[in-house]
Formats: structure tokens, sequence, C-alpha cells
């Protein structure tokens, strides 16, 4: 089972954890992104999240299905937020069951790492004096 | 043909708003729409990577591009 979801509403984790869960799994793995404070010592006010959704569900997609490929998963759910976020808010949430461990903590590493090289969606932080989009200048 | 190029992120504040259009012949391919995009937006060659969306798929340099085509211009991403 996969669900992969893009909303510029609230992510609920619990209710993310409670949909992975399976008779047959021994261990969820959850990866929670949030909104940090600071950047380089520079105070964060807020990060707005864009995606070029048809094509990032696609890449989402990809991504839980290699992931499923790759290790013995029950469940995936992969759900990012888009919009004005504030410091504290949930930016991204995947989790994963599996029968075993290993499997869960690898493919949920796998699935963040990947979406965080794969997936069309931009981050602008905005700081006090300035805004800037994360990644775009070497 | 014109072709229509959507920007997201960075890219916008470059092509000033959400779309550009751009002149190429006919049968071009993906490596000669990137040229004419960085040649009309200098700018853009200053990005970490820019790749290019065909149909919602990155897409190799010799993709060809036909009119239809939904086209996107992919800065360096940052989700997550």
């Amino acid at each position: 089972m996969t669900d992969i979801y893009i909303t510029s509403e609230r992510l609920d984790p619990a209710a993310c954890i409670e949909a992975v869960m399976h008779p047959a799994s021994g261990g969820i793995d959850v990866f929670i992104g949030t909104v940090r404070d600071f950047t380089q010592g520079k105070r964060v006010l807020r990060l707005e999240f864009e995606a070029y959704e048809p094509m990032a569900l696609s890449e989402m997609k990809k991504i839980a299905g290699e992931a499923l490929s790759r290790w013995p998963l029950h469940k995936i759910i992969i759900h990012h937020r888009t919009g004005l976020l504030k410091i504290g808010e949930v930016a991204v949430v995947i989790a994963v069951s599996a029968a075993h461990r290993a499997a869960a903590f690898e493919a949920c590493r796998y699935a963040i790492d990947t979406l965080k090289q794969t997936v069309p969606i931009w981050k602008k932080e905005v700081f006090e004096n300035e805004e800037v989009w994360v990644a775009a200048h070497p | 043909m014109t072709v229509n190029v959507l920007a997201f992120g960075i890219v916008k504040e470059i092509f000033s708003g959400s779309s550009v259009r751009i002149s190429l012949p006919e049968g071009a391919r993906a490596a000669e729409l990137k040229a004419a995009l960085e040649q009309a937006y200098p700018r853009l060659q200053q990005l970490a990577s820019c790749l290019l969306a065909v149909n919602s798929e990155y897409a190799a340099p010799d993709k060809q591009i036909y009119e239809r085509d939904e086209i996107a211009l992919i800065p360096p991403v940052s989700g997550g």
C-alpha cells in the first residue's frame, strides 16, 4: 500500500503512523521534517514551499515504488506540505512499516534522501531582511 | 514552433512570471531549448543546476520537443 499526497493543509504524523500499521508489521519507521528557527545563524521567520504538483506526485510515487521493490515493506506513506509554514510546523511525513526494523529504517532513509534530490518541490527561507530559495545557487 | 515553459521557485523570479513562451525550430531537442532559455535569461546560468522536465519527466538532452508538450524548468529542488 502506498499513500502519496501533497497538501496546503496541516499534516498529521499520528494519522500517518496509524495508517501504516499492519498486523504483520514488527516495526514502523517515521521521518517528520519540521521548520527550524535558525539557518546559519540567521533567524528564520517562516518557510514557503512550492511544488510542481503533477510531477512531484509522480516522482514521489516512483520513490514509494522503488522502496517497495527494494525492501519487504507492508505500507509506505509520503505526505508533503506546501504554502506558508511557521517554525515547528511539519513539512513532510514519511512512514513505513515492515516485519523487521532494518528494512523500515533503510527504506525510510532512502525515501527522504531521494525526495530531497528528485522531487520538484522548492523551499524559500524568509529571514528578517531577505528571502532565499534554498540550494538555488552554488 | 512556440513552446510554453513553466517556471517554479527562483526561475519565476528570473522569468518575472510563472511561464514564458519561446520560439524554437521544429524538431528541436531539450538541449537546444535549454540553450535558448539560457541565452534569453543569462541568470539561469548562475543556478547550481537547472533541468528540463517534459510532460512531468526529467528530460535527457536529446529528448525531442513538441509544441503540445508540457515543459517546465526545474531549478535545484529543496523539498523535505
